[in-house]
């Protein structure tokens, strides 16, 4: 007690203290979060008081409140009995369905554009090359309005749509799908789930056995996989014998009773994804030339053709170069699907902190959620890509 | 010494917060604003014509125009004193809100939760609008019930949209919403096929039809399943501000009433019927009691005319739209419109 009293009132521990640049590093960042914190609490009760002085309705109580609209497509059950609440999911997973949707198509198409751009084929090369230059110069908004204006509103009125196979249509008011019921979905999945829980099962085990030699016999081993790739099939033919097919037929105004996708739906998706593609095409394009040459033509030494020696050696390689990038382009996609607002689409963006905005008159809260949302979206995202570029990388040598 | 100096400054700053309640009921601080300003900021629509349209030298025209003008008018004896700002129906509240805009006429329904819960006040109805449905002729429909399984367009974020989510709703038919933020978007909708039925106010849907490339082949459904009544919007907590807006109105409506026109109304000063003089400033401090000039109902009825005048020139017979007075006609006409007396 009386060392500390003494060390306390050391003028020159003092002295000491404050020229010591880990002490001074240590207050001057307390200090500064502390600012922040102040200023921050400081925004949201002036932010309270002011909404409160001017009688201006706060607080998120309004979620559980009845919605009263309607929203063109959704997921999840909706009327316009549900909740405000409710109508912010359907907008949430109306998102998330666009941007999965968008990623793959998108990552898929500009694998292969990229992959066109180093061809030795001129022709192909240069339609890549075509495409990268138009598609990602022309601003995406543009292109959405091209999209859905200009293209799908070109197709026939309902009453004269065009038959596709498998009694399918397509008219100015969407694609018109038959919709197939199967009579044991539930079983599918499960199936389906039980079979990649097994497969992933017996890919672990088979990498333990490379390590420390086979700890099962390989018949074992290959039941397993017959096992996870059978039982599927089985329950599909099984649940499919028994699936009802409803086929879309013209109503009075409209095709009723199929699948029907809206033309806002498939015009943002083909939008994103051919706009997104271009961008994915030129980091797949500089992933590739930053594998060294020496590889190509070590595979080619090895006799490797031109397609194994892509699929083995140089797309593996190239990966840890384009998946960094490739996840801008995801979190890109993912926040420009909110341009779904110019062209109808019921996303997040047009839902919630379009219509429940304007209905409510709550926009602090609502923005606030709005941001949060994607916030999360794409931390997920970012989160989910690093750590499969952690996987893909390999250490330097 | 000391302590008279500080007894006088304690009377002094008393004397000054009584005198200061005193004036605060004829004052307003958006009157202030304004005034200090040089011109009234007014919000309106981004265009419809007839309430909220450039014309083709670029002048913005239509009846909630001219009711921005008559409260410039009021304030400033020039109806001209007016900056326009054209809000879409999901930015009107909170730009008015935020102090953007210092009056919104912006054809905006008047209902109890804008009314209560946005921290805004509506100060009277300028327009008793009711939704209405737009279809092709060729469809031959006969009511809005017949529109069981259609696909509807309609615009995000208005009444319109909650109206007819109630009105199937509450029949158990099915329909298709096609919902866009703008009502271009929802016009161009409708226009290529996309819908086979536009709804919103049946004033807009006349006017949206005018635009359309083939009017005569399209018809309005007879039924209206709304009451929309438009009308002025102002932020709550100014009284002062809320009730010059509000007489504005009234003075419109009052004027039309008794007959003042922009044509006579510098002769009607002197003329003997005593609600006129009233109305006008010959006799009484009306006008001063709201904190403006004692004959700010000429300057309004000078700038714009009155209700009948504006209704007429925007709306009625000498504008492209034709609509009849319908229940926008004076009470005495069999109408709607009645304004309390100025007295």
């Amino acid at each position: 007690m009386a060392d500390l009293l003494t060390r306390l009132t050391d003028r020159k521990a003092w002295t000491r203290a404050v020229y010591d640049p880990q002490v001074r590093a240590v207050v001057f960042q307390a200090l500064l979060v502390l600012v922040l914190a102040l200023v921050a609490t400081e925004i949201v009760l002036n932010t309270a008081a002011n909404l409160k002085k001017q009688n201006i309705a706060s607080g998120f109580d309004f979620l559980t409140r009845t919605a009263g609209f309607d929203v063109s497509q959704s997921l999840l059950p909706y009327t316009s009995k549900s909740t405000y609440g409710q109508a912010f999911l359907v907008g949430l997973t109306n998102t998330l369905l666009v941007a999965a949707l968008g990623v793959v198509l998108a990552t898929a198409l500009g694998f292969v554009l990229g992959i066109a751009r180093l061809s030795p084929n001129w022709l192909a090369s240069k339609l890549a090359l075509a495409y990268v230059e138009l598609v990602r110069n022309v601003p995406l908004l543009l292109q959405l309005l091209i999209w859905y204006v200009a293209v799908l509103r070109a197709f026939p009125a309902p009453g004269d749509a065009l038959a596709l196979p498998f009694g399918a249509y397509l008219d100015k008011r969407g694609l018109h799908l038959p919709h197939i019921a199967l009579a044991h979905g539930g079983w599918l999945a499960l199936s389906i789930l039980a079979a990649l829980a097994l497969a992933w099962w017996l890919k672990r085990r088979a990498k333990q056995d490379q390590k420390s030699g086979p700890a099962h016999s390989p018949s074992l081993r290959s039941a397993g996989w017959v096992l996870a790739g059978l039982v599927p099939v089985i329950v599909l033919i099984w649940s499919s014998l028994g699936a009802t097919v409803r086929y879309p037929v013209l109503g009075r105004f409209n095709y009723e009773g199929g699948l029907s996708i809206e033309p806002e739906f498939l015009a943002l998706l083909i939008g994103l994804t051919t706009y997104t593609a271009a961008f994915i095409a030129e980091i797949v394009r500089a992933g590739l030339s930053g594998v060294p040459r020496g590889q190509r033509e070590a595979a080619a030494a090895l006799g490797l053709s031109r397609r194994q020696a892509l699929r083995l050696v140089i797309l593996p390689q190239a990966l840890r170069i384009i998946i960094p990038p490739l996840t801008n382009q995801y979190l890109n996609l993912t926040k420009n699907s909110s341009l779904a607002v110019a062209i109808g689409y019921p996303d997040l963006v047009s839902v919630f902190s379009g219509t429940v905005l304007n209905q409510t008159g709550q926009a602090v809260e609502v923005i606030l959620i709005t941001m949060a949302v994607y916030l999360l979206i794409s931390l997920a995202t970012a989160l989910a890509m690093n750590a499969f570029n952690a996987r893909t990388a390999w250490a330097e040598r | 010494m000391r302590e008279r100096s500080l007894l006088l400054g304690l009377l002094a700053l008393l004397s000054a917060t009584i005198c200061g309640a005193g004036f605060a009921a004829a004052q307003s601080a958006t009157l202030d604003a304004v005034r200090a300003r040089g011109h009234l900021v007014c919000g309106v629509n981004t265009g419809l014509a007839g309430f909220s349209a450039p014309n083709d030298r670029g002048d913005w025209t239509g009846i909630d125009i001219d009711f921005c003008r008559a409260v410039a008018a009021a304030i400033f004896r020039d109806g001209n004193r007016v900056r326009f700002v054209p809000l879409n129906a999901k930015e009107r509240f909170t730009a008015l809100q935020s102090g953007e805009v210092d009056v919104l006429s912006r054809n905006t329904t008047w209902t109890m939760s804008r009314d209560t819960s946005l921290g805004l006040n509506f100060t009277g109805v300028l327009y008793y609008d009711g939704q209405a449905f737009m279809t092709r002729k060729s469809l031959g429909l006969h009511s809005v019930s017949d529109l069981k399984g259609a696909s509807i367009c309609v615009q995000s974020g208005t009444t319109n949209e909650l109206n007819l989510a109630d009105f199937f709703s509450t029949r158990g038919l099915d329909y298709r919403p096609v919902v866009f933020e703008r009502l271009v978007e929802v016009l161009g909708a409708y226009s290529s096929g996309r819908c086979d039925a536009f709804t919103t106010d049946s004033s807009q849907l006349v006017s949206e039809r005018t635009r359309l490339p083939d009017p005569d082949s399209h018809e309005m459904l007879p039924d209206l399943i709304s009451k929309e009544p438009l009308g002025p919007v102002v932020r709550q907590g100014d009284a002062g501000w809320s009730n010059i807006v509000r007489w504005t109105l009234f003075v419109l409506v009052n004027a039309e009433e008794l007959g003042v026109t922009q044509a006579n109304v510098e002769e009607m000063r002197t003329t003997a019927n005593p609600e006129i003089r009233r109305m006008l400033g010959t006799e009484g401090e009306y006008g001063k009691g709201i904190g403006l000039d004692n004959d700010w109902a000429v300057s309004i009825l000078k700038a714009v005319g009155n209700y009948g005048e504006c209704f007429e020139r925007n709306l009625g017979e000498s504008s492209p739209l034709k609509i009849a007075r319908g229940r926008n006609a004076l009470w005495k006409d069999g109408g709607l419109m009645y304004a309390p007396p100025i007295r």
